[in-house]
């Protein structure tokens, strides 16, 4: 695949994430905070996104384990993550976790459990495309080719 | 520093080219990184805090041995966090003789009302929704610039 294609490639897998709604405008705008003196911030904040979120997912697992489940421990850790994927436009994560909070609030534990089902499997989705993104850009930073802007008309 | 804008343009514009020192206060690390580099990437100088505690010992409000006391032009803090939150914070800054005309800048991913009411209330200089954009630091600029002046 030569340079212009892998680019175009690149805009389109970009493009299907927001269209998807994977990804929201927050995203662009962690984008445009990268430039030559920082060119890894975006995979930078992201990998500490992905750190940070695989280390929140096990505490809620052991969390909604326990025999009687302290709800004042599960809902600061699903706002922490709320918090962490709203910022980086994580928006299907962001908005499974607001339903989270919700049954949180209920203190219903089924629904919780089921909701950390929905969180993970959207964490992972994320994480599986952006992984994919990130791979995307070496190859074509590899090749001496530039990052093409997203255009997406917001 | 700047002594008033009576005749205006110059001193204002003197004002304008200062680096702003802004503290930024989140207990997520992530909110945190993302902070610094806003601020950064907009010219100001950043120092961050993970808690309201760290932000007070910066500010000189904690520990009466603390030495490296720095002068900050605005804080910004979210609102939710673990022990002190940024209200709280808020209210220590606007109780201090030497801090209360500091701008502090309240950041939540939620826009409650009564939230909000009860900083502004307090003294907050603004109330802003997280994730913050570029385009609202630079609001945040101008507004701390006119505040220099004015003082």
């Amino acid at each position: 695949m030569d340079l212009v294609q892998m680019q175009k490639s690149l805009q389109d897998y970009t493009k299907s994430l927001f269209l998807e709604g994977i990804l929201d405008s927050q995203f662009l705008q962690l984008q445009q905070l990268q430039d030559e003196s920082n060119p890894d911030f975006v995979s930078q904040v992201v990998t500490l996104f992905f750190q940070d979120s695989d280390r929140i997912l096990n505490d809620l697992s052991l969390s909604l384990d326990q025999q009687v489940v302290d709800f004042k421990k599960v809902d600061p850790h699903v706002h922490q993550l709320k918090g962490s994927s709203s910022s980086i436009g994580a928006q299907r994560v962001k908005n499974a976790c607001v339903v989270f909070r919700s049954f949180c609030e209920q203190q219903n534990v089924e629904a919780c459990h089921r909701c950390l089902q929905q969180v993970k499997q959207e964490y992972y989705l994320v994480k599986n495309r952006l992984e994919t993104l990130f791979k995307l850009e070496q190859q074509i930073v590899a090749s001496g080719g530039m990052i093409p802007a997203v255009e997406l008309g917001f | 520093m700047n002594n008033g804008c009576g005749s205006g343009s110059e001193s204002c514009l003197s004002s304008m080219e200062e680096e702003l020192h802004v503290l930024a206060v989140d207990d997520n690390l992530i909110d945190r990184k993302l902070l610094e580099r806003i601020l950064k990437i907009s010219s100001c100088k950043v120092t961050t805090a993970e808690n309201g505690l760290r932000a007070l010992e910066y500010l000189g409000l904690g520990d009466p041995q603390q030495t490296n006391v720095m002068k900050v032009n605005l804080i910004i803090t979210d609102y939710c966090m673990p022990g002190m939150t940024g209200f709280e914070l808020l209210k220590k800054v606007k109780e201090s003789s030497n801090l209360k005309e500091v701008p502090v800048v309240i950041l939540s991913s939620e826009n409650i009302p009564t939230r909000i009411n009860k900083c502004l209330a307090s003294g907050a200089q603004m109330f802003m929704q997280k994730p913050l954009k570029l385009s609202d630091v630079e609001k945040l600029k101008c507004e701390c610039h006119l505040l220099n002046c004015r003082s």
